[in-house]
């Protein structure tokens, strides 16, 4: 019976959902998009104060903003403030994630099999592997795709893979703590920076630089960086609080 | 069609959220409803022949036709958010069982 | 024009969201939550967004996948559950 009535609801919403695409003047037909009409056309000519340059790749300077991936002048540069509340999100529920799991009395969750020699040798060497395609990511972020969300969690998966492959390891996770503390001051402080010298918070102070090279987009790039020292971070915690249980 | 499917994939997340009795399960539910909602907010910004938004040597200007960033950035920051979602819930359901002894929600606090 | 690879990807992601939710296994559901995933990666290409395809791979594929499976470890090891 409550099958039932949960089967008719979700059918009842679905229907609801398609009927309002459907026969909805503001609401484009999948498809038939134009941004063109909308606010990311300010995004994709980098015009929000209706400067009205031309946008090309490496050759354009002084951009208000300056990265020549679009994504990430949204996420790092318009919507900046925005980010650092996603990020903060992030650590609470890794906060939340250490308060149940985490403690005092914990040790090391035995996995149940011995890793043989092969194993942890191909893995000490993939670890360096790793950790550096991360970093890359995060660096280039304003580039290419990725970026520090992606980057930060490719970080993490290496400190997992060391996990998985050693049986008594456990990161320093103070070291971890300071790391994330760190990036996240790092981060309000480029913002105040940016309030004393430019009259907004996380005013881009810096010059900006020509459209595409790895030297440009002023603060974007290491706010990007330090966005994903703090993911990466946060998530290590999380893996290492997942990967205890209650010491016998 | 990917939004349609989109749709669905968000309906049968909502159906297993209310149906499930079993904690992972639910959580799993819950996985599946966000996937379908990040496709459906990515599709609302596709058009047909538009360029990834990403300027690089052969896509150089602003003239070309460049798909929506807006909602990619939002989705973004959203898969990430669910991590942390995810984790806490996964933490939540292993605190239930050290308590109650099962994951079935019709067996909690019969004994 | 009717896309041949997007039907596809859509009636995959359909099934294989039904099948885990009604799978008996809990470990079948979540490698199938990584199917999803993953197929959820190859939509997010078709619809051009690079960004999210690549943050989508590393996160769903990858790291949920892990966390549910310590979850699953933690409970074999408390009591026998299925």
């Amino acid at each position: 019976m409550k099958h039932v009535l949960a089967f008719i609801f979700v059918i009842v919403v679905g229907g609801m959902i398609i009927y309002a695409l459907q026969s909805n003047d503001q609401f484009t037909q999948y498809g038939d998009n134009d941004p063109r009409q909308t606010t990311s056309d300010a995004y994709i000519n980098r015009d929000v104060r209706d400067t009205n340059q031309d946008v090309i790749f490496g050759e354009s300077d002084d951009l208000e903003s300056a990265p020549a991936n679009t994504v990430t002048a949204i996420v790092a540069d318009y919507r900046s403030f925005d980010t650092l509340g996603e990020i903060t999100v992030l650590f609470i529920s890794s906060l939340g994630v250490a308060l149940l799991l985490g403690g005092v009395n914990k040790k090391r969750m035995a996995l149940n099999y011995t890793p043989n020699f092969m194993l942890r040798v191909g893995s000490r060497a993939l670890f360096g592997i790793i950790l550096m395609t991360g970093i890359f990511i995060a660096v280039h972020g304003h580039l290419t795709p990725g970026g520090g969300f992606p980057g930060g969690t490719m970080i993490a998966s290496s400190v997992l893979l060391l996990y998985l492959a050693d049986d008594q390891f456990r990161t320093k996770v103070t070291g971890f703590k300071l790391l994330e503390s760190f990036a996240g001051m790092t981060y309000v402080i480029i913002g105040l920076v940016g309030l004393f010298i430019g009259g907004y918070f996380l005013e881009n102070f810096l010059p900006t630089g020509t459209l595409g090279n790895l030297f440009s987009a002023g603060i974007i790039p290491i706010i990007y960086v330090l966005i994903g020292l703090k993911v990466g971070s946060e998530i290590t915690g999380i893996i290492d609080n997942f990967l205890t249980e209650e010491a016998l | 069609m990917l939004q349609y499917a989109a749709i669905i994939l968000f309906m049968i997340g909502l159906y297993g959220l209310l149906t499930q009795r079993h904690v992972i399960k639910i959580i799993i539910s819950l996985n599946i409803l966000e996937m379908g909602l990040n496709i459906f907010i990515v599709s609302v910004g596709y058009f047909e022949g538009g360029l990834a938004p990403i300027f690089t040597s052969t896509n150089n200007t602003n003239a070309l036709a460049f798909v929506d960033p807006l909602p990619q950035a939002l989705v973004l920051t959203a898969i990430v958010i669910g991590v942390g979602t995810t984790a806490l819930g996964l933490a939540l359901a292993r605190k239930i069982y050290a308590e109650y002894g099962t994951l079935n929600l019709d067996e909690m606090g019969e004994e | 024009m009717i896309n041949v690879f997007e039907i596809a990807v859509s009636g995959l992601l359909i099934v294989l969201a039904f099948v885990a939710l009604n799978s008996k296994s809990l470990i079948k559901s979540v490698m199938l939550l990584s199917g999803i995933s993953m197929l959820t990666v190859v939509a997010f290409v078709m619809l051009k967004a690079p960004d999210v395809a690549v943050t989508e791979a590393v996160i769903g594929s990858g790291l949920v996948t892990s966390l549910f499976v310590f979850t699953l470890l933690s409970f074999r090891k408390t009591g026998e559950i299925e």
